[in-house]
């Protein structure tokens, strides 16, 4: 009998790859400059991807013989990966014009970037993973190269596409290991080997634990988790601004949401071997985050720093592994994503005569040239260091409660005592725009797409203490479906 | 006689991996090596898949080696394309040089 192939659940990805196509064939054949209609039909094109997305509704559908999988986890996945990119599409075009580096391939580099991570956030094999990822990880190759007459990016490019392909070698290798010792690439079946539905079941024998190791290496490295950071800082700081504030937020969901969809999909029955490795993980990028951006200067490192201690929170409650525990994941990284996208709208505004600069110095009495923008960076600055009743503690207080609840009493000390260094800089910044004096003021407009943006991001962050609720349930009913047993 | 078995491709492959990874870390001279180096490491991943694969008698293992050699091409030239756009700003390829940002 022939199957037919079912495509329903890869609708908005099919879309997204003929919308990507169907673009770079238009900004070819335009003989004008098209960075921009090609930059509105992409934002247009992942809103599309959205409804289409929402469209499917929330209950499991498998594609592809089992190598893809959308489910309600998926969809939430999705729609914060498809509002990050689409943010940024819209922040980088100013940018783009002003810098005069603007080409049509930015905007579809980043709507492939998208369609890669749509791929991995429903993979449900490993090949699917790998697939999606490279296809991610090659896009933002090309994205921090992306200026490729300034030195600086292009060693940014360069460091990014080493280290890149170290962790997929690694990942690859941890992957074939797992091949070998238990038999399948497919996550039902590993987990099924796993767990001991299957008529031979696997025993986590020390070729799967390599692999697992490996995997879980690989996967570290794409969400700069220590001791796998070190591309992070250099690459934030060497790309283009734009790209940067790409980088920090759709890349990270996308991955973290394959971390979790990795670890309790094949690996729910192995969690005794992972937790160590992610407690350990969790640690060391909670303290790295909170001590090394101490130091820093230069905003987008900072920001660099600052999202390594994100990530170190999110694998704290990554490391619950309990639905708690990846509800309290996925409200974290909601809000992260707002929490960045607005502070990187401040840090593309910060210009002066016509130059982009990136000191933290440069910020100096902001509350006295722009007491918006001043107000906007502090109310995200207080989020991020986690102070209440802003959005930020709540992320913090899910993931804290989870590994709690979890018996993992040290991981939550140690995040909180992490969260209190970092406070530190995150209150210099709001020291240095409200109590220095006023060096020069930053350029004026700051144009209609980044105040949009601040406000937006403002707004939700100061809100979401009044209505928590449909993030919190839809959070909660994403993280469900990844543990049926628990109904 | 020597039978050439399972373990003898892994050995092969984990030797060939190892030397991938140190090829990056230990290398201060060119960035075309380090690019050899990655190939390096997915041949050895490669090898591992389809030795499995004959072991296990499951295809599986030899459609994956398929798809990382594919992938593996668009990676090398994307990175020799960032290694040229490198070579136009500085004017050399050798590690030690690449070195503008770091804190």
């Amino acid at each position: 009998m022939i199957k037919t192939l079912d495509l329903v659940p890869v609708l908005p990805e099919i879309f997204l790859a003929v919308a990507g196509l169907a673009l770079l064939m238009l900004g070819v054949f335009r003989k004008e400059d098209s960075t921009k209609s090609v930059s509105v039909l992409v934002i247009l094109a992942l809103g599309a991807a959205m409804v289409l997305v929402s469209s499917l509704g929330g209950d499991r559908l498998v594609a592809f013989n089992g190598l893809f999988v959308a489910d309600r986890f998926a969809s939430f996945a999705k729609g914060l990966v498809l509002v990050a990119s689409a943010i940024a599409t819209a922040m980088s075009l100013p940018y783009l014009e002003r810098e005069k580096i603007g080409r049509f391939e930015y905007p579809v580099l980043v709507l492939f970037a998208t369609l890669g991570m749509m791929m991995m956030i429903s993979a449900n094999d490993f090949i699917a993973l790998y697939l999606g990822l490279e296809l991610q990880s090659l896009s933002l190759y090309v994205l921090a190269a992306y200026n490729r007459d300034n030195a600086r990016a292009t060693e940014a490019g360069l460091k990014y596409f080493v280290l890149g392909s170290l962790a997929s070698g690694m990942l690859l290798y941890g992957i074939s290991l797992l091949y070998g010792f238990a038999g399948s690439t497919s996550f039902e079946t590993l987990a099924n080997l796993f767990s001991g539905g299957h008529e031979h079941p696997v025993k986590p024998n020390m070729g799967v634990i390599a692999g697992l190791v490996f995997v879980l290496a690989g996967l570290c490295f794409k969400v700069s988790a220590v001791p796998f950071h070190m591309w992070a800082p250099d690459v934030y700081e060497g790309a283009p601004t734009p790209v940067t504030s790409f980088f920090a937020v759709a890349p990270k969901i996308a991955a973290l949401c394959l971390m979790v969809r990795v670890m309790t999909g094949p690996f729910a029955d192995l969690v005794e071997q992972w937790r160590q490795v992610v407690t350990f993980v969790a640690i060391g990028s909670m303290f790295v985050g909170a001590f090394a951006a101490v130091v820093q200067t230069n905003i987008k490192r900072l920001m660099a720093y600052s999202s390594i201690g994100h990530v170190g929170f999110v694998l704290v409650g990554i490391a619950a592994g309990s639905t708690l525990g990846i509800q309290g994941v996925l409200i974290y990284l909601a809000i992260y994503l707002f929490m960045n996208v607005g502070t990187f709208a401040v840090i593309l505004s910060m210009r002066q005569k016509g130059r982009m600069v990136e000191g933290i110095d440069d910020l100096a009495g902001l509350s006295k040239t722009h007491p918006m923008m001043a107000f906007v960076m502090a109310v995200l600055m207080f989020s991020m260091a986690g102070v209440p009743p802003l959005a930020g503690f709540w992320g913090k207080f899910y993931v804290f409660m989870a590994a709690v609840e979890a018996g993992q009493f040290t991981l939550a000390i140690i995040g909180l005592l992490s969260s209190v260094v970092s406070a530190y800089y995150y209150l210099r910044i709001i020291k240095v725009m409200y109590f220095d004096e006023p060096v020069e003021a930053f350029d004026k407009p700051v144009g209609t797409s980044m105040s949009l943006v601040m406000a937006v991001s403002t707004i939700v962050i100061l809100a979401f203490t009044l209505i928590p609720a449909p993030l919190v349930t839809s959070a909660k009913a994403a993280a469900q479906v990844l543990f049926p047993a628990a109904g | 006689m020597l039978e050439i078995g399972l373990s003898h491709y892994l050995a092969v492959a984990a030797i060939l991996f190892t030397l991938g990874v140190m090829g990056i870390f230990l290398n201060r001279k060119n960035v075309i090596i380090i690019m050899m180096s990655v190939e390096l490491m997915l041949l050895a991943v490669n090898i591992n898949f389809v030795a499995f694969s004959s072991y296990l008698n499951d295809l599986v293992g030899q459609v994956f080696a398929m798809f990382i050699l594919t992938v593996a091409a668009a990676e090398a030239a994307i990175g020799l394309a960032i290694v040229v756009v490198f070579f136009r700003n500085r004017g050399t390829i050798a590690v030690e040089e690449i070195s503008q940002l770091k804190g």
